[in-house]
């Protein structure tokens, strides 16, 4: 647990310093918002039923953007060797990535969505709970098989394209279920509904938590 | 790692009933087979569309096996096998991929449903051909053994989250009411010339694995002998 | 800990093939607890590699080998522990200053008593005035300096070396050296791999020759005709491109 603290607490302080990943996802996920608005006529009434999938396309761009940088400073300067003779088991690497991965997207997210519900009118303040907790499960998921991911990535000739090449076709479950809960969110339906598709997303999160878990140690060894 | 004779009797002997089953096959599935009632002729592709996508679902679990059997063993032979699936799989996919729109066409009246399984369908070419291309961008093939196995396991492990997913989306938005669906109740003719026909494709599935698998071999013994070439130099 | 049976490190028949490569053959030896071993090689001897399986970065195809008895297999962590590497790259945090890299690492390491531990290494190492500056800043002899400290703030009995002369000025490679003597009177084991002779067979108790993955010579200091060692060298580097 301490060793875990203390990988985060490395990349929390480099990255606190140099603001590079939160930045740069903060600016990426508001323009993309803002572009997709123009795909819309002013004024549509479409644009509500079309604002979730919106708000999960901004959220998984931004999220792809800031985790394929996980990993590349650890293998670019022979970090990750480093880490790798210390007297930690590797999934402790895995476990503090995966956190710092997931601080970095929730606070990404938590800012664009006041801003998003702004520009696109929409209530996000009487179910902010439901919404939160949607919002909770399926970043955690992108977060579970894009640590992973990125490990993989980073150690390919084409590493920003690779990871999103990767990445979508495994997460299309939770993109399906997170669009789809926050849209019946949106338009007020029953909690049953929202807990059938939150429910997928836990058993997406829990069953590739636990194979990454059992391979990540195969992908960083050497 | 030797360079394997050209010819094996056992596979010749595949080969050639392959090529005899393949032929009866065919006599089956255009001249045996009743035309079905509602859908005409067209409904004869069945007998194509749904052995590739067993063929493929196959190969795809033969990833996976072989995936978790190199991550164990450490033996490349696994690899080959995994890669060597891979590409059947995928290219059973695109059969599957294909022929589905060719079928949708004149009974719903449209290219492309998004029905559940054609959807899965779609997915799980994403999957494998990001598969190939993870193969194609590790330089080291050591390391990109190892990764492909990981994301051969990923992939597999999605296929029933997947398919559940896009049953709950169905679910909310259905599809049109499909006239005479595979499920609904088979004329025995009709049941005889598909299992034959899934019989028939999964002979061929396991021909072409061993074909791949010694060209495969001798890729790789090429290129060691390459990399040895080098280092003599 | 008891080392009076156990040796540093006991190494039999390692292998390393990457297909049907060989980069290691066959490699044996034996180091004594206190020991300093200099394995010489030209590039691609496999020289690195052998440092990466003994820091158990990297698993051997074929063959054992023991630190303080210790096998990597059952107890990776504990010889983790006792293991202090120094390579090309520094594993060095830019954005961090030089006190909380090390104590990064002392975390890793659970060092104790680590504050006082990095006040004192970093003086040693001549940094104690740049504590609290960024590695961003640091000279690249700055850096491998505060790379040793890293390597040497758990203490370990077994030190690592691979080529770590490379980028060192004169000063700096000399403050080595010194370090590493001083290392030898308290009696830490010390493996070094490096093609730079002189420096090499100052410090050795004990000299080897990697060639092609194997281990082509092994030899006591006493033993050796130091003058004549490079042409000796050279004459196991051509023979060892014969066969």
């Amino acid at each position: 647990m301490s060793k875990i603290a203390a990988i985060l607490w490395k990349d929390l302080l480099s990255e606190f310093r140099s603001k590079e990943m939160v930045i740069s996802m903060m600016v990426f996920s508001l323009m993309v918002a803002v572009i997709f608005n123009f795909s819309f006529p002013p004024g549509s009434e479409f644009i509500k039923d079309a604002a979730s999938g919106i708000l999960w396309m901004t959220f998984i761009f931004a999220s792809l953007l800031g985790m394929g940088r996980s990993f590349v400073y650890e293998v670019d300067k022979g970090c990750m060797q480093g880490l790798m003779l210390a007297p930690v088991d590797r999934i402790v690497i895995y476990v503090a990535k995966l956190l710092l991965n997931l601080i970095f997207i929730l606070i990404v997210e938590s800012i664009t969505l006041p801003l998003f519900s702004i520009f696109f009118k929409l209530d996000i303040w009487t179910d902010l709970g439901a919404i939160a907790l949607v919002i909770f499960v399926s970043s955690l998921g992108f977060a579970v098989i894009g640590t992973l991911f990125s490990a993989i990535a980073v150690n390919t000739k084409t590493r920003e394209v690779m990871l999103p090449i990767l990445h979508f076709p495994i997460s299309i479950p939770v993109i399906i279920c997170a669009v789809q809960a926050t849209s019946a969110i949106f338009q007020g339906e029953a909690w049953s509904v929202i807990w059938g598709w939150t429910r997928l997303i836990i058993m997406f999160d829990v069953v590739f938590f636990i194979v990454a878990f059992w391979t990540f140690e195969f992908i960083i060894e050497e | 790692m030797s360079l394997e004779k050209t010819k094996n009797p056992w596979v010749t002997l595949l080969g050639a009933t392959l090529f005899i089953a393949m032929s009866v096959n065919l006599y089956l599935i255009f001249q045996f087979a009743p035309t079905e009632r509602s859908m005409g002729h067209v409904q004869r592709i069945f007998y194509f569309h749904v052995p590739s996508a067993w063929v493929a679902f196959l190969a795809f679990g033969v990833v996976f096996v072989a995936s978790i059997l190199y991550l164990w063993k450490r033996d490349r032979k696994y690899n080959m096998v995994a890669n060597s699936a891979a590409e059947i799989g995928v290219m059973f996919a695109t059969l599957v991929l294909v022929t589905g729109p060719i079928w949708a066409r004149p009974v719903w009246n449209t290219w492309w449903e998004w029905t559940p399984r054609l959807t899965l369908f779609l997915i799980l070419w994403f999957i494998y051909i990001a598969y190939l291309m993870l193969r194609q961008f590790v330089d080291n093939e050591e390391r990109s053994a190892r990764f492909c196995a990981v994301f051969g396991i990923f992939g597999f492990v999605d296929v029933p989250i997947v398919y559940m997913s896009i049953r709950l989306w169905r679910d909310i938005h259905p599809s049109p009411v499909i006239a005479g669906g595979e499920s609904s109740g088979m004329h025995p003719d009709i049941r005889v010339t598909f299992f034959f026909s899934l019989f028939v494709f999964t002979l061929l599935f396991i021909f072409m694995l061993i074909q791949r698998l010694r060209l495969e071999k001798s890729v790789v013994a090429v290129s060691d002998l390459k990399k040895e070439a080098a280092l003599a130099a | 800990m008891n080392n009076g049976q156990n040796s540093a490190i006991q190494v039999e028949g390692i292998q390393k093939s990457f297909g049907s490569q060989y980069a290691l053959r066959k490699i044996g030896f034996k180091l004594e607890q206190g020991e300093f071993l200099t394995i010489f090689g030209p590039n691609g001897a496999g020289k690195t590699t052998l440092i990466r399986i003994l820091s158990t970065l990297t698993k051997a195809s074929a063959g054992d080998f023991t630190i303080s008895g210790i096998s990597p297999q059952k107890e990776p962590e504990k010889i983790r522990r006792q293991i202090g590497v120094i390579g090309h790259q520094t594993f060095l945090y830019e954005d961090l200053t030089a006190a909380e890299n090390l104590r990064f690492y002392g975390r890793l390491y659970d060092v104790e008593n680590l504050a006082a531990k990095i006040e004192q290494i970093l003086e040693d190492v001549g940094l104690g005035l740049r504590e609290n500056d960024r590695v961003r800043t640091f000279s690249r002899g700055m850096q491998q300096r505060l790379s040793i400290a890293r390597a040497m703030l758990h203490e370990p009995q077994l030190l690592l070396l691979d080529e770590p002369y490379t980028g060192l000025d004169q000063h700096a490679s000399e403050m080595l050296s010194g370090w590493l003597k001083d290392l030898r009177l308290k009696n830490r084991t010390t493996l070094m791999v490096t093609h730079d002779i002189e420096r090499g067979i100052d410090l050795a108790d004990r000299v080897a020759i990697l060639v092609k993955g194997k281990l082509v010579y092994n030899e006591q200091r006493k033993n050796i005709d130091l003058k004549n060692f490079r042409q000796t060298y050279y004459d196991y580097v051509e023979k060892g491109g014969a066969n």
